[in-house]
């Protein structure tokens, strides 16, 4: 659209959300029957001193802010199928003779023992890396060498991370949170995707909770299953990476096959073994390079399903403990 | 040189990010120093001599921060050349939100933190809105939402900057920070230079060492609230 041309208020019809921008930088619009230059001509020069801005500075961020909007629009930026990992050089010196591409809804597991170079790995992806970080490795997404614009682009964030914290720090409802979430990725009909999150992070935990539920108050399973279907679900981001998941109040082959349906590449730095089978491959780091990539083979899945057998004999003992009883 | 300006709210994590910035930049023989710039009192120089890092400091005591960085930054520019730098960092917290250290053609950082609360990135004045990187500090402590949700809120206030994520403890995105740092300009003087935004002007009685409270002590430069 042409900015220039249009009068505000043509803005905001197009683009409601534009006028938070005014919001956020301190600056009402009174009459919004004119065009930007028009409206900044018109804006107070004392009020802009107590602000520190300048005219210049909004018309500039105003259309820089609408045509991060646009980007989001297109939507052309989000369409990732698969990362391709070209090997680099490890700690040593050494060649890492591997190129692997990874698709869309596959799960990789990165197993090694501490300081072997695992978060090394998950930055250059997360970097995007071209030969430019101390393992020059490079990273190509379906195929291609990514825009270099991309590395900075809030609207594109290649990689989502769940660490190991398990609690929130805002002081809102589920609810409202989610609904902010969603508003900053400006997505259509935002009511329904976050009862969908709500719905479907109730079906990873253990214990429900409701869209009222304070933020602050959910338990630590509570919160894992709630930021797994967050994350799933709202953001848009189509690399998953995780750190452990601890298995006290969360499903988590539920979790996991929630981000394979949405499409979601899924990275695990684990030592669970049964969250390491879980996955289809798992690479295996040393002294900073990829140095074998195993593929979870039949017998894996059989030792898995046993695994999981074990596993859910502990937590029966667990809940038997909760609640006074006698073991045997 | 390159001069590099970083400020950010007090505790925001500005030293910890430059630290693991400048261990970055050293394992590349880049010589980088650091003039911090603190109010009443900061350890912070220790810190770096202990790692070997040249630094000067400069503490402003009763007189405004902001206005005494850009009395001194012209300075510790000829003293970072005379040292051989290749990078002088500027550390200094933007206290009253409305002051800033950037200038004009050299680049400008700022540095925020996740903790600090969602209405924050509105609250900070040019220091966040002019600069060209924001870094975003304590990431690990929050979740990937709120992660989100944070960097759109300074995404709103500031569309053009380039915004990073930086672990000060870890250093996780330290070395990317560093890839961006070495684009700047090179600079051969600071004269004739300019601030991205003017400081406020406050020169009232109270400026100069009035301390009684009622209108007829007040003279010069002072603003009433509708109340």
């Amino acid at each position: 659209m042409n900015i220039e041309k249009m009068k505000l208020r043509e803005i905001f019809e197009k683009q409601p959300v534009a006028k938070d921008f005014f919001d956020s930088i301190g600056i009402e619009i009174i009459d919004d029957n004119l065009t930007l230059n028009e409206y900044v001509e018109k804006v107070d020069e004392e009020k802009l001193e107590d602000l520190g801005l300048s005219k210049d500075f909004i018309l500039e961020n105003f259309k820089e802010f609408l045509s991060n909007l646009s980007d989001i629009e297109s939507n052309q930026l989000q369409q990732v199928k698969s990362i391709t990992i070209i090997g680099g050089y490890n700690k040593l010196g050494e060649k890492e003779n591997i190129e692997i591409e990874i698709k869309a809804g596959e799960i990789i597991s990165i197993v090694g023992p501490t300081g072997s170079g695992k978060s090394r790995l998950l930055a250059d992806i997360e970097w995007m890396a071209q030969g430019d970080t101390p393992t020059k490795r490079k990273i190509l997404l379906n195929g291609e060498v990514p825009d270099k614009d991309l590395r900075f682009s809030s609207e594109f964030k290649l990689v989502a991370q769940l660490s190991q914290n398990m609690n929130f720090v805002i002081d809102l409802s589920v609810r409202e949170f989610l609904l902010l979430h969603a508003e900053s990725r400006f997505v259509q009909n935002k009511e329904e995707i976050v009862e969908r999150v709500i719905e479907k992070a109730n079906q990873l935990a253990g214990e429900s909770f409701t869209g009222e539920t304070p933020l602050t108050s959910l338990s630590g399973g509570q919160s894992r299953a709630l930021m797994i279907a967050d994350t799933a679900i709202l953001s848009k981001s189509p690399i998953i990476l995780i750190d452990e998941i601890e298995n006290a109040g969360i499903d988590r082959k539920k979790a996991l096959n929630l981000l394979v349906e949405e499409q979601k590449i899924v990275l695990m730095a684990t030592h669970d073994p049964i969250l390491a089978l879980m996955g289809d491959k798992r690479f295996v780091i040393s002294h900073g390079g990829i140095v074998k990539i195993l593929e979870t083979t039949e017998e894996e899945k059989k030792l898995l399903s046993k695994l999981e057998e074990l596993d859910r004999t502990l937590l029966e003992y667990r809940n038997r403990l909760r609640f006074g009883e006698r073991l045997s | 040189m390159k001069l590099i300006t970083i400020s950010g709210p007090p505790s925001s994590g500005k030293t910890a990010v430059i630290m693991k910035v400048i261990e970055s930049l050293k394992q590349r023989n880049i010589k980088v120093g650091v003039v911090k710039f603190d109010c009443l009192l900061t350890d912070d120089d220790l810190l770096f001599k202990r790692h070997d890092i040249p630094v000067l400091k400069g503490l402003s005591g009763a007189l405004c921060p902001d206005h005494y960085f850009v009395s001194n930054i012209e300075k510790c520019f000829n003293w970072g050349k005379e040292e051989g730098l290749d990078i002088l960092i500027s550390e200094s917290a933007g206290l009253c939100n409305r002051c800033s250290p950037h200038i004009k053609d050299i680049t400008a950082v700022c540095v925020i933190d996740n903790l600090s609360g969602l209405n924050t990135p509105k609250k900070i004045g040019p220091m966040l809105k002019s600069a060209d990187i924001v870094i975003i500090t304590k990431g690990d402590i929050v979740s990937q939402a709120e992660r989100e949700v944070f960097a759109a809120k300074v995404r709103q206030v500031n569309p053009t900057a380039k915004i990073l994520h930086v672990n000060g403890l870890t250093g996780q995105g330290a070395y990317e920070f560093t890839l961006l740092l070495m684009d700047s300009e090179d600079v051969e003087t600071l004269e004739g230079k300019s601030l991205r935004f003017s400081m406020p002007s406050a020169l009232c009685s109270y400026c100069l060492g009035e301390t009684r409270i009622g209108e007829k002590y007040q003279v010069g430069n002072v603003r009433k609230m509708d109340v």
